[in-house]
């Protein structure tokens, strides 16, 4: 699955490290570090972890499992 | 047929064509289609692949944790594009609507919106550049090939320049304990971006993670063995450096080059626009049909006296496509301004690093919050006695009270918001290299939450 942070809006409430541990984590106090492609076994904590973050920063694939590739259509 | 009856027919069956297909050309298509445009959808881009992130590839990526072709961006909606990747963007034809590609194709458009983003300074001597170990980090390649040589071992990196980038490079190869040199012709790392204050305090930083740090030097020359492989580099004060990886971190050059001759301002500086994200020509006219979003976008901002203000940052690349898809699809009454407060962060060091506001924009800096020498406090940066931009080390959490206060022109220096004052809140002379730019015009305040209700008004209130 896909994932991406808006950092600019992340203030480390860090809600994600916990939920999400092997996708999210802090580096130092409060920097976050995730994997933008965490493996599909985690998916229902990534979803968590994106709901429960308080400035909701945390975008997830709206699109999974129905994506047209772009190399189809690529010319 | 009225222009209301031209705009419908447009948003049904219209053209528009988006030059680069990165953050902001992906944002924008997703706004577009979110909008209700129904038409042809056309992404331009010169790399192959689907749009990826870039913050990771000089964080996650080169820890080893992340694969450089695992940061592709997450969708929010299905843009039903058709997508021509792989091929520059060569020529702009504002006579004809045409945009030119590198292998002569022509594709024609209604409107067109430029995200062409920046592209890696290279190193200015192109045989040195090609020497095995010097590395540039922009795309994902790039980001893969200086991955695999950390992992490798190197015996040492030099890193040449100590701005976000190469700052959060040398940050990298110290968490591999790799041994590192960090080269800067100016006084500090992070000088250009935030003043001396903040610059010594990242060099701090740097050499208490164990960076061998050299500040006001020049690399003159990379020095390669009979293989072709980086051997040295040499300073201009005469010492040397003896490395096998160097990362060349001299910021971006705007990819405006394929415009010349289109008749917009376009230059180094980026592509001069409204606030509504449409293209300035050379007469300074804005044009109706050519847009522009991201890094390559040099757009007026209000709260700095109108100035035009380029802008490599994030947010800034999401917010402006929003602004620049809503424009393309609405009339002039509807149309809404990008009035935000640029933001960024950088981490490096084990801190996070962020800012709002433009902290060049400022004559004086002053700790308002928590301890410099625990690396944990926020910076007030203010000109001519308002707040114009805040920098947080591990303080987050505070960026948005300032973002408020430079939004209301609040008196500099603040008062400190929490019991954590600091000892010495005396605001010092900035000191930025370089000439500076300021002058004194119109001081604003910006109201609104939502793109569509944010406007300016201006502040009749006398500050020294």
């Amino acid at each position: 699955m896909r994932v991406v942070v808006d950092l600019s809006r992340c203030e480390g409430y860090a809600q994600c490290a916990f939920l999400a541990p092997d996708a999210f984590r802090l580096h130092g106090e409060e920097a976050l570090m995730y994997d933008p492609e965490p493996d599909d076994a985690l998916r229902d904590r990534v979803l968590r972890a994106a709901a429960a973050c308080p400035v909701q920063a945390i975008l997830v694939d709206r699109l999974e499992g129905r994506r047209i590739p772009v190399e189809a259509a690529r010319s | 047929m009225t222009s209301a009856d031209n705009l419908r027919a447009f948003r049904r069956d219209g053209r528009i064509v988006i030059v680069g297909a990165s953050l902001a050309g992906l944002r924008a298509a997703e706004c577009l289609r979110e909008e209700g445009f129904t038409g042809s959808l056309t992404m331009i881009g010169d790399e192959l692949g689907e749009p990826y992130d870039r913050p990771p590839l000089s964080k996650q990526v080169l820890t080893g944790w992340v694969p450089a072709d695992g940061t592709t961006l997450p969708r929010r909606r299905d843009i039903d594009a058709e997508w021509l990747l792989g091929v520059p963007a060569s020529g702009l034809d504002l006579a004809t609507d045409h945009v030119r590609l590198a292998d002569g194709r022509e594709v024609p458009f209604d409107r067109v919106l430029i995200a062409t983003g920046v592209r890696a300074r290279p190193w200015f001597v192109e045989s040195e550049a090609e020497l095995d170990g010097v590395f540039v980090v922009r795309t994902r390649e790039h980001a893969e090939g200086l991955q695999r040589a950390l992992a490798a071992g190197p015996s040492r990196v030099l890193v040449i320049g100590a701005g976000f980038t190469g700052s959060e490079i040398a940050s990298v190869c110290r968490e591999r304990d790799i041994p590192v040199t960090v080269a800067e012709l100016g006084p500090y790392p992070l000088v250009g971006a935030l003043g001396a204050m903040i610059g010594e305090v990242a060099a701090d930083m740097q050499r208490a993670h164990g960076v061998d740090l050299r500040c006001g030097v020049k690399v003159t020359r990379l020095e390669g063995d009979a293989q072709g492989r980086l051997r040295r580099a040499h300073f201009d004060d005469g010492s040397t450096v003896d490395a096998d990886v160097a990362v060349v971190a001299l910021g971006g050059i705007r990819n405006t080059e394929w415009l010349r001759g289109s008749g917009l301002a376009a230059g180094v500086w980026g592509i001069a626009c409204d606030t509504g994200c449409r293209a300035m020509d050379l007469n300074g006219l804005i044009t109706d049909d050519v847009f522009v979003a991201g890094d390559v976008a040099r757009c007026p901002n209000p709260v700095y006296e109108y100035r035009l203000i380029s802008l490599e940052h994030w947010a800034n690349a999401v917010e402006q496509a929003e602004i620049a898809a809503h424009n393309m699809i609405h009339g002039q009454a509807d149309r809404w301004p990008h009035l935000s407060i640029p933001r960024f962060w950088s981490i490096q060091f084990g801190v996070n690093i962020k800012s709002v506001g433009v902290p060049t924009f400022a004559d004086e800096v002053v700790v308002t919050q928590g301890s410099v020498s625990d690396h944990r406090f926020v910076a007030a940066y203010g000109y001519q006695g308002r707040v114009t931009a805040a920098v947080t080390f591990n303080n987050a959490k505070w960026l948005d009270h300032y973002r408020q206060l430079i939004e209301t022109a609040a008196p500099f220096p603040p008062p400190c918001p929490t019991p954590d004052q600091p000892v010495d809140t005396k605001p010092v002379p900035v000191d930025f290299p370089g000439p500076l730019l300021l002058a004194q015009g119109a001081t604003v305040v910006v109201t609104g939450h939502d793109p569509g209700e944010r406007r300016v008004t201006a502040a009749h209130q006398h500050h020294r």
